[in-house]
């Protein structure tokens, strides 16, 4: 099932929430940035850059891409 | 439009709450017992506890005109101690049996350890025993994915299992399609941050389809919204959704759900 929902009406009903979400991303993004320190060696922040190039792949499964990024692995054989 | 959250911890809310639950459609509520955010010290907590779900709120909900449902069961983040909840656990018996208990939950899974497994166990073979329905607490973020699937392991194991009659709650993109495709319901919670919001949920709806999906507010004792269901239908309605799908969401579906319990009526 989907919703026949048109591209042009999505993006317009969607435009200002997501220039927005955009905005404060960036703005987060930079307030890490202007910090002391540094976040290169954790994990959450390889997390985020990898988090960022799916947002600019062209697939339609972000979401589900961006869960599983911040998945712990599951091991099939997990019973001892 | 009349709703029911198919999860919500009323004992965690106000009486306000239910005042503006009432006048936004709520009919009815179906409550788990969980974690009420800090460890209790004895079996008598919780006995104490079910007895709240089982005599206190339902009568508190019914000064609103709310039908009040629970599930009972001990939650992972205590089910560490597998000895103590061994003694939990033969306290259920007896309130499985009263008039407005719809089976064991939620139980699932916290951090996934060998101790919460074994508990798990435990308490599904119980519900097996006795026919009952089950709801599936599936773990917050990291561990979810993880978890999701243990549990699915540990009930695909067992052939007395029904899907039609167990709920995987607190689904998100990455593991809705594992549980509706293994036959169970889907439980979508909306919950700030940590979990679905209202618009990721419609676009679940629209990806999936609204089969054997439930959407529910899980408001509790941490910041919650506990008018999540109707925001979902104002944020469907305004995507152009018909009136079908949404009260098939909000309606259909819970009293599909919970209507499988003898002791679940309907509110007419
Ligand atoms: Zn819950």
């Amino acid at each position: 099932m989907s919703m026949p929902s048109n591209a042009v009406e999505t993006l317009n009903r969607d435009w200002l929430p997501l220039r927005a979400a955009l905005i404060d991303l960036a703005a987060t993004l930079d307030r890490i940035d202007r910090a002391e320190g540094s976040v290169d060696e954790d994990a959450r922040w390889a997390q985020i850059q990898q988090s960022l190039a799916v947002l600019s792949a062209p697939e339609a499964n972000r979401a589900e891409q961006i869960q599983l990024i911040f998945s712990l692995p599951y091991e099939p054989n997990w019973r001892p | 439009m009349d709703f029911i959250d198919p999860h919500i911890h009323i004992a965690s809310r106000t009486t306000d709450d239910l005042a503006v639950m009432a006048k936004m459609g709520c009919r009815a509520v179906a409550e788990p017992a969980f974690w009420m955010g800090y460890d209790r010290s004895g079996v008598n907590s919780f006995h104490d506890y079910f007895r709240q779900l089982t005599e206190w709120e339902p009568r508190r909900c019914a000064n609103f005109g709310i039908d009040h449902y629970s599930w009972m069961g001990i939650n992972a983040k205590e089910a560490e101690d597998v000895g103590f909840s061994r003694e939990v656990i033969a306290e259920l018996p007896s309130f499985l049996d009263r008039p407005t208990v719809l089976g064991i939950g939620e139980i699932g899974l916290h951090k996934c350890t060998r101790n919460e497994v074994a508990t798990l166990e435990l308490l599904i073979d119980l519900a097996l025993s006795r026919g009952e329905m089950m709801v599936f607490h599936t773990p917050h973020l990291e561990d979810k994915y993880k978890g999701t699937r243990m549990i699915l392991d540990l009930l695909r194991g067992d052939r007395r299992v029904d899907p039609a009659r167990v709920c995987i709650d607190h689904c998100e993109e990455h593991t809705i399609r594992l549980a509706l495709e293994e036959g169970y319901w889907a439980g979508v919670t909306l919950y700030p941050v940590t979990k679905a919001n209202p618009r990721r949920l419609v676009d679940l709806v629209e990806m999936v389809g609204p089969d054997r999906l439930l959407a529910n507010s899980s408001a509790d004792w941490g910041p919650s919204d506990p008018l999540a269901v109707p925001e979902v239908v104002a944020s469907m309605r305004r995507r152009g959704h018909p009136f079908s799908t949404i009260h098939q969401l909000v309606w259909d579906n819970p009293v599909a759900f919970l209507g499988q319990s003898a002791h679940f009526h309907a509110p007419i």
